[in-house]
């Protein structure tokens, strides 16, 4: 479970997020749309507490992230644009070191594990170096949910994948959240990511605008929706 | 634009009128010297430059503190300030120190712990200045400069011990024993009367001088706001 | 507790494990040191009366900049593919991150100095190999590495590094600088031994004040 209530957070003087209150119940998939720099990544970042907020509070799986993080930190997998992923070592030692991070009881097995579900099993004493985009990206997700956490955040995960990863990632996420999984997921595609959510929440300027159910709006209407939340914005303003 | 506080005013005058007196005071009421001469008068401004420039590390390791557990600017522009005049201050040690140093040694530096400990503290805050010129970002600035200021103030008085455990020529004048040490003297009651009075004067310019410096970088940083917001 | 010392020693395999593929960071230390010793050598022209008397102050010169190419590299491997975030992400406190590459970076040291003490013993002819001084040599770089790390993980993330880093570090290095060339000269020229411990004693002083503050205050540095 997640729960942002009135976070504001500037870099310098722009103000990235402002009052925000976010909330995604246990085992909830929502879609994080807006246009750049409305905020998404730097909200995703907040949850995964690896920044702070300058007001309010967030609390993850019923950890407050100002006095709590780091045993916040061991609900949440974070998959962010950079890999995390140290190209000097190979994939498996790569998950040897973050399974050491995270404090997994039988790290081999788990690790054979993953590897397997993002289909780098063959690949797992080649160095990280040597991985093309979409395979640092699979090898990423697997790093985020080795130690299974509860909470999962994906910062537009998408992008830059072959369609091969791409439909793997798909299934891995539809996966995670049949199993009861709480995810999100920033994006640029609202047409895509209407498969594999129930809600879409769309930023802009730092503001949640709208926020709604998947099956409320149609699948269809995904596109129109979401253009639709973004200029509204523009004209109220305008 | 608000106007300078009441007590800022008074301040001022306040500084002005204590360093007419501490002037007169030194030129005329302070007895001459037996071995330098007037030359030794150099000797109350010089320690009073130098007890301002730790103070002002000191307050700006403290501001660093503070900034760190509360996160509002003004702590960050005191903070900068108090480095900005405690460099001054410090440069104006050295210099004076050299001018007295000149007729008594016969050189114009030497590496004795006080001067020494003064060098690498302007070091310490060339390096400060250098590393909020590196960074953009207001918040990120001041935590660097934050925990740079707080780590900087600790190495000094082991710096200070380091050096003092190597030979020194530097007069100990305040609790030193030996008074064949050339250039040393022992203080008459007028002179320490002149002394101390220097240092109180020193002290109470500095804050004035902090007061002016933070008011100014709160009002440029307000400045740097409205701009940014129209230009945003 | 336990946890914290897994992630501790889990970052120190990983950054000896990167090292061991690359050999990028213990290679450019050594050269690097080697070629400041060589440069000693032609540079001061000496003596073998006066050469026992500078070695201490020529490898503590060469230790203190060769050091920062390795802070330098050690922090920028983290930074550039943001596996600083990796680290951050652990589900313990950050000083963790700290202890962790902070007993990464002395073991580099320690390896480059092992190498560098005999060439400088054979080149310079002198003996090195007193147990007092070789412990000088370990405290000097714990208190050089306690401090180098924390100011590295600051300037990784501003644009200046390179430059930045040494302007920063050597100020504040001054006191064990002194101390340990002071130190290491008692042990190879016959010192008396309270005036040796004197100095031990400041060292130890240095590495205990600054290990605590870095710990306090590197939150701060990491922080966004």
């Amino acid at each position: 479970m997640i729960e942002a209530r009135k976070i504001s957070k500037r870099f310098g003087l722009k103000r990235v997020l402002h009052d925000l209150d976010f909330k995604v119940p246990d085992g909830g998939c929502v879609a994080l749309l807006g246009p750049n720099g409305s905020g998404k990544t730097t909200l995703l970042r907040i949850l995964a507490s690896l920044t702070k907020v300058d007001e309010g509070e967030v609390w993850i799986d019923g950890y407050r992230l100002s006095d709590q993080a780091a045993l916040a930190r061991g609900r949440v997998g974070f998959v962010s644009h950079q890999p995390l992923l140290y190209g000097d070592l190979t994939a498996k030692e790569n998950l040897q070191f973050y399974g050491r991070m995270y404090g997994i009881s039988d790290i081999q097995q788990r690790t054979a594990q993953v590897l397997e579900l993002v289909g780098l099993y063959p690949r797992q004493a080649d160095l990280v170096r040597t991985f093309s985009r979409g395979m640092g990206q699979r090898l990423a997700i697997a790093r985020a949910i080795l130690h299974q956490p509860q909470v999962l955040l994906f910062d537009e995960p998408h992008t830059g994948l072959d369609p091969d990863s791409v439909s793997m990632l798909d299934n891995i996420l539809l996966d995670m959240s049949r199993q009861g999984h709480t995810l999100v997921i920033s994006s640029h595609d609202p047409v895509h990511v209407a498969d594999l959510v129930s809600r879409f929440d769309v930023l802009s300027e730092g503001e949640l605008i709208t926020s709604k159910g998947v099956e409320e709006i149609g699948v269809e209407h995904a596109l129109a929706f979401y253009r639709d939340a973004v200029m509204g914005k523009g004209e109220r303003r305008g | 634009m608000e106007n300078k506080h009441r007590l800022l005013s008074i301040l001022n005058v306040i500084t002005v009128v204590l360093f007419l007196v501490s002037t007169w005071l030194v030129f005329a009421y302070a007895p001459l010297e037996r071995t330098m001469g007037p030359v030794q008068k150099v000797f109350y401004f010089h320690v009073s430059t130098a007890w301002v420039g730790m103070l002002g590390f000191f307050v700006s390791a403290i501001m660093g503190v503070m900034y760190l557990l509360k996160g509002k600017r003004i702590w960050d522009t005191v903070g900068v300030s108090s480095i900005e005049i405690s460099f001054v201050f410090f440069l104006i040690a050295i210099i004076s120190g050299s001018i007295w140093a000149r007729p008594i040694w016969n050189t114009w530096w030497t590496w004795d712990p006080r001067l020494t400990t003064a060098a690498v503290v302007e070091l310490i805050y060339g390096a400060y200045f250098l590393l909020r010129q590196g960074v953009d970002e207001p918040q990120k600035r001041a935590r660097f400069s934050a925990v740079y200021a707080i780590i900087g103030f600790f190495s000094v008085p082991l710096t200070f011990i380091s050096i003092r455990f190597l030979r020194t020529i530097h007069p100990v004048v305040i609790g030193g024993g030996d008074p064949s040490v050339v250039g040393g003297f022992n203080m008459t009651g007028p002179m320490k009367f002149t002394f101390f009075f220097s240092l109180f004067t020193f002290s109470v310019l500095f804050a004035d001088l902090l007061w002016h410096r933070s008011r100014l970088g709160r009002l440029a940083s307000e400045l740097e706001d409205l701009r940014l917001a129209l230009t945003s | 507790m336990r946890d914290y010392l897994r992630v501790l020693w889990a970052i120190v395999w990983k950054d000896l494990a990167v090292e061991f593929r690359s050999r990028e960071l213990i290679t450019a230390m050594l050269v690097f040191s080697l070629l400041v010793i060589l440069i000693f050598n032609f540079a001061l022209e000496l003596e073998v009366q006066t050469r026992e008397s500078v070695t201490a102050g020529v490898l503590w010169v060469t230790f203190t900049f060769a050091g920062t190419l390795g802070l330098n590299r050690s922090m920028a491997s983290e930074k550039d593919r943001g596996c600083l975030d990796g680290l951050l992400l652990a589900p313990v406190d950050r000083s963790a991150m700290y202890f962790g590459k902070a007993v990464s970076n002395l073991t580099f040291m320690l390896v480059v100095e092992a190498i560098v003490l005999p060439v400088t013993s054979v080149l310079f002819n002198v003996n090195l190999f007193h147990l007092g001084f070789l412990g000088v040599v370990l405290l000097g770089s714990i208190g050089y590495i306690a401090v180098g790390t924390l100011l590295a993980t600051m300037t990784v993330q501003i644009r200046t590094r390179d430059i930045l880093l040494p302007i920063l570090l050597f100020p504040l290095t001054v006191p064990v600088l002194i101390a340990a060339v002071k130190a290491s000269n008692g042990f190879l020229l016959g010192y008396p031994r309270d005036m040796i411990v004197a100095w031990i004693n400041l060292i130890i002083v240095y590495d205990v004040i600054f290990t605590a503050i870095a710990f306090m205050t590197f939150d701060y540095v990491v922080e966004e």
